[in-house]
C-alpha cells in the first residue's frame, strides 16, 4: 500500500524528503488523483508515496515585499482569482478563473500547476510573462531559479528529488504596467487549452516602453516570444501586426484537440487580439 | 481522525489517503456523494469542505482533518438549502439524478454567499459539475429560483398534460436513490476486470499461482474457462458474439480478458505487468482494412467483416431532376458518458441468482445472464438500481454476466464498480458513419430523389449493429416525400470499440449528411431552406419511402409554421448583424428529423398491471426501467388518469423481472408510446372491473380514501383482489429485400432552429439560441417533455462540435468533451400535439427525437453564417478553420 506522510514543518519536511527522494509531494492534488486514476484503471504503477503538504505552515500567503510579490506554493486559484493585486496581475487572475472549474480552482495550487509541468499549464504564460521566479528549498538551502530555468520539458522541471517549491515570486518593474490573458478552448468550463496566450505591457506616452508576451500549449513548455516582444517596443498597442515571424520557437503538434497548422494560426490571432485588447484598456484608461 | 460531516464530528480510521469520497461513502456510508470519473472531471462528487465547493475524489482524508464537510444529506438542514431541494424538483432539474448531489452542493457554495445570483453567476458555479441528461438550463433554472422555494410550494396537478414533478424525484434531491454502486451486500466480494490494452492481439495465459500466492485477499482468476454456461452474449438472439472473458483472441482495447476476484484491497492491488500473458499482436482493422479484399474475418461467421446491410428501394413516379446536390459526410465515436460508471452486485440464493445493477433493458439481461450461467430465465432475477444515465449505452449487459458467473462459482456475493476509463474504453459507442449520397429536386423545389450509401463502424462486436444497419436507410431520406429512394447502410466488423445503441440508432448520423444536401437543393432552387422543408414535409395521408401510409400525427408542417416566425426574426437578426463587418459571421440553421417509435418492423410489446387488494392497496406493476427521462412519473399518470384515481394513491412496484411483467426495453423512444398504452389498458381494465362490479356507469366518481374505494361517493366493499392488465404491442409489418413495410406504427417529428455565431478567423462557434419544435403527440407531462428536449439538444450539441472518442487518446472526461453548462444556449422548446390516436391521451416518444435535428441545423447556420460546409463532425475549431479556407481556395 501507499505511505503518506503528513509533515508539521518545513525542516521536517525537507528532512523527510532527503531521506527518501522518491515522495512525491502532494498539495491540492488535482493533478496526482487524476494521474492515479488513469494508470489504476490500466493496471499500471502509479506514484503512492506522498508527501502532503497540506499542514506546513506559511505557503498560502499571497505577501507584498519591497521588490517582489510572493506567493506561497500552496495559494490555490481562487485566492489568487479573489485577490486584491496590482494590474499586472490580470492574466495571471484570469488564467485562475479559466482553470478547471470552481472546485478545482478551490483546490489546485500554483505551485502544483508548475511542478506538473503540463504544455498546457495555465499558470505558465502568465507567469512567464511576469519574469517570474521560482523557489526552491531543501536541508542543502535555499535556491531561486527563472521559470524557463525550472520547467525543462513536457513533464519535467529542474526541482531535485530532495526540493519543495515553497513559492513564486514576482519581481516588482516600476512602472506600472497592464496584462491580459486569452484562452481558447472547445467548450466553456473544464477545458484544456488548445492555445493560450499572456502579455504585460508597460506604456510610455502610449506606446510599448516594454513587452514581455508568452504562448502555451503551442510547445513542450510555453514560451516568451522575444521575436515579437522587440517588434512591439517602441509601437502603439494593436499597431504591429503579429506574423509567423513572431511566433519563433513555438513548435505545435497534432493531437486530438487541434492540428499543428491551427494552432499556429489561431496564436496569430489570439495574440494580435490580446495585443489590440491591451491598447483598447490602456486609450481608455488615457482617456 | 475526526472529520466534521454535516454538524457530525466523525472518527474515522481510512487510511490518510483514502479520497475523500471514499471516505464518505465507504466508511460512512454517506452514498449520496457520487463518483463519475475519480478525477475532477465531473463534479458528481462534489462536497462543500468549509463552504467551499471541492470534488471529494480529489481531496485526501488527511487534508479533511478538521474541516466542516457538507454533502447532500446534509443539505436539507439549512433552509435554503431544503428551498434549492424543492425548486430542483419543480423545474425538473433532476433526470437521472446521478449528478443532481453534486449539482447541488455547488450551488449551494454560490447560494451562501448571493441567495438570488444572475444566470451568469450560476453558470460560473456549476461549471464543474457535468450532466449529461438535462441541458442544464432547468438545474440554472431551479438555481436562480431557488429562494422563491423557502416553503412547499403547492403542487401542479397530476393529470395527463399536467406538469407533476417526477415521483423519483425526492429520493434523487435528497441523496438517497440506490444507483449501482450504492448498495451490495457488506461480505461481497470485489470484481475487477482485466483488459486488453491492444486492439487486436492473440494471447495466451500462463500459471496464476504465484499471483495468487502474492496477493492473500485474491481468491480467484475468472477466465472463460470459468463461465458455466455460453461464454458469449448480445442482443441478436443469432449472434451471440461477444465473449465475456475473450479465450485467447482479443478484437478491441477494452475485450475483457479475466477478472480479478478477492478482497477490495487485493484486486485492486494488483498490476497487470504481474499477469502472466504472452501477447502475439495483430494488425488493427478499421473499416477500410475490414472491407479491403483478402482482410481477415473478425468473426468467422461473417466473411467479408460486413456484419448487417440494410436496404432500401422506392421508385414511384417523379418529375425530372433539376438540382442535384452530393456530398461525402463522415462522423466519429460518441461516447454515451452517463455520468454513473457501470456498478452492481450479484448474489446466489441457492439454485437462484439475482443481479443489482444499472440497466435500460432488465428482460434483455435476464436472458444474457442465464444463458452464460447455463440456467432457466426463471432461475435469475434482475433488479434495477436507480439509473445514472443511459442514453442507449446501458441496453448491452456490461458487469451483469461476470458478476453473475463469479457470484454462482463462489456462492458469494460479488460487487464490480467500474472507472470511468474502463467505462469508456469496453461499452458501446455511437456508430462512426461515411456516409456519400445524392439528393435531387426538381424545378420547384419538390425533392425526386435520394441515395445514399453508408457505411458505419460498427466495431468488434455486433452489439445493436443490425438495428442501426436497419433503422438508417428507413429514415435517410427524412420526414419528406421523396419519390425515388435508394439507402444501403452496411456495418462492418472492425478492430474499434463495439458499436451499438445511442439516442437515434444511426438516425442523426444519416440527418447530418440528408439535411445539409436538402439545404444545397434549396440553396439551388432559390427556395428558402425553411420554406424548402415546408414544401416536402410528410404529411397524414402520405406514403413513406417504404410503402406506409401515415394516417395520423405527422406534425411536421405544425412544427414548421410554429418555427416560422422565430426564423424570419432570427434570420433579420443576422443580416443586420452581418451588415456590420468583422470577423464574427452569425448564421441560422434549420433541419427537420422523423423518428419511428418502437423496433423496427418487429414485436416489441409491453405488458402493465395495476392491482387493488382487498384493504385497499393499490399497486401500479410497472416493469419500465426510468433512465431519468421520467417513465415511472409519466406512465402513473396516464394509469391514474386510465383509472380515474390520483397518483398519490398508487403504490409503485417498479422494474424487478420477479415482480413486474416484461415492459421491453428503454429504448427507441418506445416507452411513453408502448408502455404508456400498457398503462393506460391496465388501468382502463381496472376500471371496467370496478364499475361492472358496482354496476357503475362510465363517468362514474372513483375515490380511495384510509384504504376505502368510493365509487360516486359510496363505498364499496372488495371481496377479492381486483387488477386490470394492459399489453400493447404496435402493429407493423417486417421490412422486405427492398425495405418495403411498416416499419413503426408511429413517428416522432421535429425541426429545430440554431442561430450561432462564427469567429472566422478561430474557427469558434458560439451557439446563441435554439428553437425546436417537436411533435409528441400529446405531452403528458411537459416538464419531462422540455427535459428531453433540453438533454437530447445538449448531446446533438456535443456530436456537433465536440464530442470525439479516440481508443487510447480520449478515455476520460478530460479529453473527451461533453457539453458544460456554458455550452447550451438558451432554447424555446415549442410543443406540437397532432395526437396519435394509438398512443396513451395521443402521445408518441420525444427522448431520441430531440437530438437527432441538433446536429443538421447547427452545421446548416454555419454554413448559413460563412459559406463553409462541414463534412466532418465534430466541428472542432481546426476543423471550422479548414473549412473555411478551403472555401476561400474554392472562390
Amino acid at each position: 500500500m501507499g505511505r503518506w506522510l503528513r509533515p508539521r514543518s518545513m525542516q521536517e519536511a525537507l528532512a523527510l524528503l532527503a531521506a527518501d527522494p522518491a515522495l512525491m509531494p502532494f498539495a491540492g492534488g488535482t493533478d496526482l488523483y487524476p494521474t492515479q486514476a488513469a494508470r489504476f484503471a490500466w493496471g499500471q504503477e502509479f506514484p503512492d508515496a506522498m508527501l502532503d503538504l497540506g499542514a506546513l505552515p506559511g505557503l498560502a500567503a499571497i505577501e507584498e515585499a519591497s521588490d517582489h510579490w510572493r506567493i506561497g506554493a500552496r495559494v490555490t486559484w481562487a485566492a489568487l482569482r479573489d485577490a486584491a493585486l496590482p494590474p499586472e496581475f490580470d492574466a495571471l487572475r484570469a488564467a485562475a478563473r479559466e482553470v478547471g472549474g470552481a472546485q478545482i480552482q478551490n483546490r489546485g495550487t500554483i505551485a502544483g500547476n508548475l511542478c506538473n509541468a503540463s504544455p498546457a499549464a495555465d499558470g505558465v504564460p502568465p507567469l512567464l510573462a511576469l519574469d517570474a521566479e521560482v523557489e526552491l528549498a531543501s536541508l542543502r538551502g535555499l535556491r531561486r531559479l527563472c521559470l524557463p530555468d525550472f520547467i525543462l520539458g513536457n513533464r519535467r522541471t529542474a526541482r531535485a528529488a530532495d526540493e519543495l517549491v515553497t513559492a513564486v515570486l514576482v519581481p516588482k518593474q516600476g512602472d506600472a504596467r497592464r496584462s491580459g490573458f486569452e484562452k481558447l478552448g472547445a467548450r466553456r468550463y473544464l477545458v484544456i487549452s488548445i492555445v493560450m496566450a499572456a502579455a504585460t505591457l508597460r506604456l510610455e506616452q502610449g506606446r510599448i516602453a516594454a513587452a514581455a508576451v508568452a504562448v502555451g500549449a503551442c510547445s513542450p513548455v510555453a514560451r516568451r516570444l522575444p521575436a515579437l516582444e522587440a517588434a512591439l517596443r517602441g509601437t502603439r498597442p494593436g499597431e504591429l501586426v503579429v506574423t509567423p515571424t513572431h511566433l519563433a520557437g513555438l513548435a505545435p503538434i497534432d493531437d486530438p484537440r487541434a492540428s499543428a497548422a491551427y494552432r499556429e494560426e489561431a496564436a496569430l490571432v489570439v495574440l494580435q487580439r490580446l495585443l489590440a485588447r491591451l491598447g483598447d484598456a490602456a486609450g481608455v484608461q488615457a482617456a | 481522525m475526526i472529520l466534521t460531516v454535516n454538524g457530525v464530528e466523525t472518527r474515522c480510521d481510512s487510511p490518510p489517503e483514502t479520497r475523500l469520497s471514499a471516505v464518505l461513502r465507504d466508511t460512512l456510508g454517506l452514498t449520496g456523494t457520487k463518483i463519475g470519473c475519480d478525477a475532477g472531471d465531473c463534479g458528481a462528487c462534489t462536497v462543500l469542505l468549509d463552504g467551499a465547493q471541492v470534488c471529494a475524489c480529489l481531496v485526501p482524508a488527511a487534508q479533511a482533518e478538521g474541516c466542516a464537510v457538507r454533502t447532500v444529506e446534509g443539505l436539507a438542514e439549512d433552509p435554503l438549502g431544503a428551498a434549492l431541494q424543492r425548486a430542483f424538483l419543480h423545474h425538473g432539474a433532476a433526470q437521472c439524478g446521478i449528478c443532481t448531489p453534486g449539482m447541488l452542493m455547488a450551488a449551494m457554495e454560490l447560494l451562501a454567499r448571493d441567495p438570488t445570483p444572475s444566470r451568469a453567476a450560476v453558470q460560473d458555479a456549476i461549471g464543474g459539475v457535468l450532466c449529461r441528461c438535462t441541458g442544464y438550463l432547468k438545474i440554472i433554472d431551479a438555481i436562480c429560483d431557488a429562494h422563491r422555494f423557502r416553503a412547499p410550494v403547492a403542487a401542479p396537478g397530476d393529470a395527463v398534460g399536467a406538469r407533476l414533478p417526477r415521483l423519483d424525484g425526492a429520493a434523487k434531491v435528497a441523496g438517497f436513490d440506490r444507483y449501482g454502486a450504492d448498495a451490495a451486500p457488506a461480505d461481497a466480494l470485489w470484481l475487477r476486470p482485466v483488459r486488453s490494452p491492444h486492439a487486436h492481439a492473440r494471447f495466451t495465459l500462463g500459471d496464476v499461482t504465484p499471483l495468487l500466492a502474492a496477493h492473500p485477499g485474491l481468491l480467484r482468476v475468472l477466465t472463460a474457462r470459468d463461465v458455466p454456461g455460453a461464454n458469449s452474449f448480445g442482443i441478436y438472439p443469432d449472434i451471440k458474439d461477444q465473449p465475456v472473458f475473450a479465450d485467447g483472441y482479443v478484437r478491441y482495447r477494452g475485450d475483457c480478458l479475466l477478472a480479478l476476484l478477492g478482497t477490495r484491497e487485493a484486486v485492486e492491488a494488483v498490476r497487470f505487468n504481474a499477469l502472466p500473458i504472452a501477447w502475439e499482436m495483430l494488425p488493427p482493422l478499421d473499416v477500410a482494412a475490414a472491407l479491403a479484399p483478402g482482410a481477415p474475418d473478425l468473426h468467422g461467421f461473417r466473411p467479408g467483416n460486413v456484419l448487417t446491410t440494410g436496404r432500401l428501394h422506392c421508385e414511384r413516379a417523379a418529375p425530372a431532376e433539376v438540382h442535384v446536390a452530393a456530398g461525402a459526410f463522415e462522423t466519429g465515436f460518441v461516447e454515451h458518458a452517463y455520468i454513473e460508471p457501470e456498478a452492481g452486485y450479484a448474489a446466489r440464493i441457492g439454485d437462484a441468482i439475482e443481479v443489482f445493477a444499472c440497466t435500460q433493458a432488465p428482460y434483455m439481461d435476464r436472458e444474457e445472464v442465464a444463458r452464460v450461467l447455463g440456467l432457466p430465465q426463471e432461475s435469475v432475477r434482475i433488479i434495477p438500481s436507480a439509473c445514472g444515465g443511459g442514453f442507449g449505452g446501458k441496453l448491452d449487459v456490461s458487469i451483469q454476466p461476470m458478476i453473475a458467473i463469479a457470484a454462482w462459482i463462489t456462492g458469494q456475493p460479488v460487487r464490480a464498480i467500474w472507472t470511468r476509463t474502463e467505462s469508456m474504453a469496453s461499452s458501446t459507442k455511437r456508430h462512426p458513419a461515411r456516409i456519400a449520397a445524392r439528393a435531387a429536386c426538381d424545378a420547384e423545389g419538390r425533392l425526386v430523389s435520394l441515395d445514399f450509401d453508408g457505411d458505419f463502424d460498427t466495431g468488434a462486436y455486433a452489439s445493436w449493429g443490425p438495428t442501426v444497419a436497419g433503422r438508417v436507410p428507413v429514415h435517410a431520406s427524412g420526414p419528406y416525400r421523396v419519390p425515388r429512394v435508394r439507402a444501403v447502410a452496411r456495418a462492418v466488423y472492425t478492430n474499434n470499440p463495439p458499436s451499438g445503441a445511442f439516442r437515434g440508432f444511426g438516425v442523426p448520423q444519416a440527418a447530418i449528411a440528408q439535411e445539409a444536401l436538402y439545404d444545397a437543393l434549396a440553396d439551388q432552387a432559390g427556395i428558402d431552406r425553411l420554406e424548402f422543408r415546408a414544401l416536402n414535409a410528410l404529411r397524414a395521408g402520405d406514403t413513406t419511402a417504404t410503402g406506409q401510409v401515415i394516417a395520423h400525427s405527422a406534425g411536421l408542417s405544425a412544427c414548421l409554421d410554429a418555427l416560422r416566425p422565430h426564423w424570419r426574426t432570427l434570420r433579420t437578426e443576422a443580416a443586420a448583424f452581418n451588415a456590420q463587418g468583422g470577423a464574427i459571421r452569425r448564421g441560422t440553421g434549420i433541419a427537420c428529423m422523423w423518428y419511428g417509435i418502437g423496433n423496427t418492423g418487429m414485436s416489441n410489446p409491453s405488458t402493465m398491471r395495476i392491482s387493488l387488494d382487498p384493504d385497499g392497496r393499490l399497486t401500479f406493476w410497472n416493469g419500465a426501467v426510468d433512465i431519468g427521462q421520467g417513465s415511472t412519473t409519466v406512465l402513473a399518470q396516464i394509469a391514474a388518469e386510465a383509472l380515474g384515481l390520483p397518483v398519490a394513491v398508487f403504490a409503485l412496484v417498479l422494474g424487478d423481472t420477479a415482480l413486474t411483467a416484461d415492459a421491453g426495453k428503454t429504448s427507441a423512444s418506445r416507452q411513453t408510446f408502448v408502455s404508456g398504452r400498457a398503462a393506460q389498458e391496465a388501468g382502463a381494465a381496472l376500471r371496467a372491473t370496478i364499475l361492472r362490479l358496482t354496476n357503475a356507469g362510465a363517468d362514474a366518481r372513483l375515490a380511495l380514501e384510509g384504504g376505502q374505494l368510493f365509487v360516486d361517493g359510496a363505498p364499496v366493499v372488495l371481496k377479492e383482489a381486483l387488477e386490470g392488465i394492459g399489453q400493447f404491442d404496435p402493429p407493423t409489418v417486417p421490412l422486405d429485400a427492398d425495405g418495403q413495410g411498416i416499419p413503426y406504427a408511429t413517428y416522432g417529428f421535429a425541426a429545430q432552429i440554431a442561430s450561432l455565431d462564427v469567429d472566422t478567423r478561430l474557427g469558434t462557434v458560439a451557439l446563441r439560441r435554439i428553437v425546436a419544435a417537436h411533435d409528441v403527440g400529446r405531452a403528458v407531462n411537459p416538464t419531462l417533455v422540455e427535459g428531453q428536449i433540453h438533454g437530447g439538444i445538449a448531446q446533438g450539441i456535443g456530436l456537433a462540435l465536440m464530442e470525439e472518442y479516440i481508443p487510447g487518446r480520449t478515455e476520460n472526461l478530460h479529453d473527451y468533451l461533453i457539453p458544460t453548462a456554458g455550452d447550451v444556449p438558451p432554447i424555446d422548446c415549442i410543443l406540437i400535439e397532432d395526437p396519435e390516436p394509438l398512443g396513451p391521451f395521443g402521445a408518441k416518444g420525444i427522448g431520441e427525437p430531440a437530438l437527432v435535428p441538433t446536429a443538421p441545423a447547427i452545421l446548416s447556420a454555419i454554413h448559413d453564417a460563412t459559406g463553409a460546409r462541414l463534412h466532418r463532425v465534430p466541428a472542432l475549431p481546426h476543423r471550422v478553420l479548414e473549412a473555411l479556407n478551403r472555401r476561400e481556395m474554392d472562390r
